[in-house]
């Protein structure tokens, strides 16, 4: 242990952090850790099998995930599955980010707007937004509709609060400035307002992406023929493990796509500015 | 800014708003009265089953399961954390996986804790202890890795060795930010538990949500959510009082 | 007895790898500093000067070259080389007299000593009232006037401090020069400090070390030959602020260029 830890040498010279490698060595470092997570991942797999320590079903080894995840492509299933979550999620994002951005912004800048809507939201901030979801099936049914309508309902709050935020913490001299150079109405909401607040409307964006790709995987667990939660949940019934992993590394390769381009989204709206 | 005078006013006024609200509907049902329960009906469904000890029951299963499962995975984060950051090349390791890890979104392993664990506890514990787990362990490393080089340096000219800069510089300095942490993973585990009820549960408040799903019982779902928001809600006041104390005398540096 | 120097730099050089390419920030430096003696290290900014500082503390290891301290070499920050920083780098998490004690505590002397140290020190200070505040309840004056404290209270032979006063306002700062040269004319310690004032400079220092820009080398030493107690405004003092001015104003001439 003793020589494991950085010594104090280390320590004030360049902090916790360590020196700082070049760009190629951390490249190669970084997919030598990949490869050798892989590595051990299938050293213990084959373990399993070889010393028949459990039934090797619970842990597969990462070629029958990947060799699970190309046969559903090949055949087309993977990509009907992949579909039908990125539809949910589309729609459902959208609309809860429109609905949150537009009552965001009317809220952050409209007292009285605030003062009707924010009651709402404070009571039902604290409540998981995953306790609703018997709520909509109940509503509307075990269909599309409830998942959308959940998707929507989970992303909106983020989004509105982050949205108020952006419009409060704007410097009322920058407001006080606008105005008296002439800018009024439409022209000020357009042209100072919204790209003020739009670094927390922006990470507003990026949490509720994450939130609905984090919420969509259990509304799809109930009451759906296709999806990748529904891949994942239905793999329980002939022990699929492959083909739940598999679906749920998409659904992360997914979810880090949809943050990506919100944060590319931001860098080209919003550069230059401080993100909250 | 809120106070605690606003917040109760503004929660008055949003009970007021659904009493109001589902009145009107009772009388002119454009919407099925069922579908849209009173505070009165909720009131009533959360007396029955305080009466007959049943909310006690499935609370306290909750409860259990959170603190069995987020206690576990804190432990767990503050040591590794801990380690990884001390250690460069283990660091450097770990980092890309977590990297592969960390986007999978925890819900979508459920069904996989299910298999490996069954259907009892140890499932609902597992998965709030895998849930919990990475958020707080990347957080505790953040916040170690991030002790300012100018603590440590002055530490050192001071006279500190390798152990006393561990224990009296990094630690403290990385307290706010572990605090930090595991606020976040008290935080999930209440966020996910719900979720982690919904299936192969026969206890639990997330299991008696889905009850009220399955015996078209909508009072049940909204007391369900009710008991929850004010879980989350104790909790946190808790935790920020409990940080308040820790670190109180710092203020801002 | 004239001892051998305290600090002896010799040809040392320090170049940073700045994405793959080798930047030197010091050339050869040959430098000795005599026991009791408060040199100060001017020059424009990057010279090297802070980098030299963190070299002979021991943050950095040079390049090539070596600094020994009373004949020995350096491989490593030590107590008997203190610091003063700009940034101050006071524990947030622990009282004026937390801070202050910090070195005896970590040497393990008794409680009964350790106050007596804090008292000592803080008094010299003047920081006494505030013994119990916490760093974030200070002004940077004050939190400057602890880390001096804290540095001292460790009883080091040398106290390496890096533009301690530059983040302070004027007042303030000339306030902490009264304190400093008060304070050395007590405690006699061996003194390396790093400034880019020059006024600064010749109201502290016994000689003047000048540095070219990066790579950073010894350009002229000034000796100082003014009395302990100074006057800013005394013809001899704003001779040599003129004299030494021509010299580092060619300096940054380059710089600019």
């Amino acid at each position: 242990m003793a020589s494991f830890v950085s010594n104090v040498s280390t320590l004030v010279e360049s902090g916790l952090r360590g020196p700082a490698l070049g760009r190629r060595r951390t490249f190669t470092l970084r997919i030598g850790a990949i490869l050798f997570f892989l590595a051990l991942w299938s050293l213990l797999s084959g373990l399993v099998v070889a010393l028949h320590l459990f039934n090797p079903i619970f842990l597969p080894g990462p070629w029958l995930v990947i060799g699970a995840l190309t046969e559903m492509a090949a055949k087309g299933q993977l990509w009907i599955h992949v579909a039908a979550t990125l539809q949910r999620v589309a729609i459902g994002f959208g609309t809860g980010a429109a609905l949150g951005v537009a009552l965001g912004l009317a809220a952050g800048y409209l007292a009285p707007v605030r003062n009707v809507v924010e009651p709402l939201v404070e009571m039902l901030r604290p409540i998981p937004p995953l306790a609703m979801l018997p709520m909509f099936i109940v509503w509307v049914g075990i269909g599309e509709a409830s998942k959308i309508g959940f998707i929507t309902y989970a992303t909106f709050f983020p989004i509105f609060l982050t949205t108020v935020t952006g419009v409060r913490q704007i410097d009322p001299l920058l407001l006080r400035a606008a105005r008296s150079l002439g800018a009024r109405g439409l022209p000020l909401f357009t042209r100072v307002i919204l790209p003020a607040a739009l670094p927390d409307i922006l990470t507003g964006l990026r949490l509720g992406v994450a939130l609905a790709f984090f919420v969509i995987v259990i509304s799809e667990f109930i009451g759906a023929e296709h999806g990748l939660g529904y891949l994942i949940n239905d793999g329980r019934n002939f022990f699929l493990v492959p083909q739940m992993l598999g679906a749920a590394i998409v659904l992360g390769l997914l979810g880090w796509i949809g943050s990506a381009l919100v944060r590319s989204l931001g860098r080209r709206y919003a550069r230059g500015q401080q993100t909250a | 800014m809120k106070t605690v005078a606003t917040r109760t006013a503004a929660l008055v006024a949003a009970l007021l708003a659904w009493a109001a609200f589902t009145a009107v509907n009772a009388r002119v049902g454009f919407v099925n009265p069922v579908l849209l329960p009173t505070p009165a009906e909720v009131g009533r469904v959360t007396l029955d089953l305080l009466r007959s000890g049943e909310l006690a029951r499935h609370f306290f299963t909750s409860l259990v399961r959170i603190a069995e499962g987020f206690g576990l995975a804190a432990l767990a984060a503050l040591g590794l954390g801990l380690l990884v950051s001390l250690c460069v090349p283990l660091r450097l390791m770990v980092e890309p996986v977590i990297e592969f890890v960390r986007p999978i979104p925890p819900l979508a392993f459920l069904p996989m804790f299910l298999v490996w664990f069954g259907l009892g506890e140890a499932s609902k514990v597992a998965f709030i202890g895998y849930t919990t787990f990475f958020p707080m362990f990347i957080a505790v490393a953040a916040s170690v890795l991030r002790v300012d080089v100018v603590l440590l340096r002055a530490a050192a000219s001071l006279g500190a060795s390798r152990a006393d800069l561990v224990r009296r510089v990094i630690l403290p300095a990385a307290l706010p930010g572990i605090i930090v942490a595991l606020r976040l993973g008290i935080g999930l585990a209440l966020f996910v538990i719900v979720g982690a009820e919904f299936m192969g549960a026969d206890a639990g408040l997330g299991n008696l949500i889905m009850e009220g799903r399955v015996f078209f019982n909508p009072a049940q779902i909204v007391m369900g959510a009710l008991v929850l928001g004010l879980l989350g809600s104790l909790i946190n006041t808790l935790l920020l009082a409990a940080e308040r104390r820790l670190l109180g005398a710092r203020a801002a540096s | 007895m004239m001892a051998g120097p305290k600090i002896q730099i010799q040809g040392v050089a320090r170049s940073f790898d700045v994405s793959g390419r080798s930047m030197p920030a010091l050339a050869e430096v040959d430098l000795d500093v005599a026991e009791r003696e408060f040199v100060c290290l001017l020059g424009p900014s990057g010279c090297g000067k802070s980098t030299l500082l963190n070299i002979v503390a021991g943050f950095l290891a040079p390049s090539s070259g070596t600094v020994r301290v009373d004949g020995h070499a350096v491989n490593g920050p030590a107590p008997e080389r203190g610091v003063v920083f700009q940034e101050y780098a006071l524990f947030p998490w622990l009282t004026v007299t937390g801070n202050v004690e910090f070195g005896p505590t970590l040497r393990g002397r008794p409680a009964a000593e350790r106050r007596q140290t804090v008292a000592r020190y803080l008094d010299l200070v003047g920081l006494r009232a505030h013994a119990e505040k916490y760093p974030a309840q200070l002004s940077g004056g004050m939190k400057q006037r602890v880390a001096i404290a804290r540095a001292l209270a460790n009883d080091p032979a040398i106290i390496l401090m890096d533009e301690p006063f530059g983040a302070l306002d004027a007042q303030t700062r000339e306030t902490l020069q009264d304190e400093l040269s008060r304070i050395q004319r007590v405690e006699h310690k061996t003194i390396l400090f790093v400034t880019h004032s020059i006024r600064e400079a010749v109201y502290l220092a016994d000689r003047v070390v000048v540095m070219t820009s990066v790579p950073g080398r010894i350009k002229q030493i000034f000796p100082i030959k003014l009395p302990e107690v100074r006057d800013r405004f005394a013809p001899e003092f704003t001779q040599y602020e003129s004299d030494i001015t021509r010299v580092v104003k060619e300096e940054v001439a380059k710089v600019h260029e």
